[in-house]
């Protein structure tokens, strides 16, 4: 999983059924890299950092809604601190 | 998965079983700001997508996942277009 910020969201009526009521968000790497998309799952917010799940087979288990769900990257937590031995 | 703007059709008549009648774009993928974030890919259309749209992929495994039938060879689906991104760039740390 990976630490993100939370940047913004991305609205979109024409899109595939599993995104249906889907919060859809922007957010990117804490560590650096491009920004990317992700459902969120946990009511996140803008500037929030986030823990990002970025794989689908875990996508599929927690969101219950069959196999064939074309969604890879998930919001899978609000983090608070992060605490780092230097 | 991303954004991306759709900027070209791929036509190939030869296609392997499951993708006939797939469209086919030409997708320069971006992050929110617009920046271009690597070079252009081909990605299978599931939305009616067309040149100048911006849209969101799915990419690796998970494309495969949203074609009907499913499981067909592709890497990169066009699984949604983009009204709009509310992304403001200050208050940025």
């Amino acid at each position: 999983m990976k630490l993100c910020r939370v940047e913004g969201t991305v609205v979109g009526s024409v899109h595939h059924k599993v995104y249906d009521g889907q919060k859809l968000l922007v957010v990117t790497p804490l560590d650096g890299g491009d920004s990317f998309l992700a459902v969120d799952r946990v009511q996140a917010g803008v500037g929030d950092t986030v823990l990002v799940n970025q794989e689908g087979n875990g996508a599929r288990q927690l969101l219950k809604m069959g196999q064939q769900v074309p969604i890879r990257s998930l919001i899978v937590g609000v983090v608070d601190e992060v605490y780092r031995d230097e | 998965m991303y954004l991306g703007k759709v900027i070209g059709t791929v036509v190939a008549e030869r296609k392997y079983e499951g993708l006939e009648g797939k469209k086919l774009l030409v997708v320069e993928p971006l992050d929110h700001t617009g920046k271009r974030t690597r070079d252009p890919e081909v990605a299978v259309d599931t939305v009616q997508a067309g040149p100048g749209d911006l849209v969101w992929l799915v990419g690796s495994r998970e494309a495969a996942l949203a074609l009907e039938p499913w499981f067909v060879p592709v890497d990169a689906a066009i699984v949604g277009i983009v009204d709009d991104v509310d992304a403001p760039v200050s208050g940025r740390k």
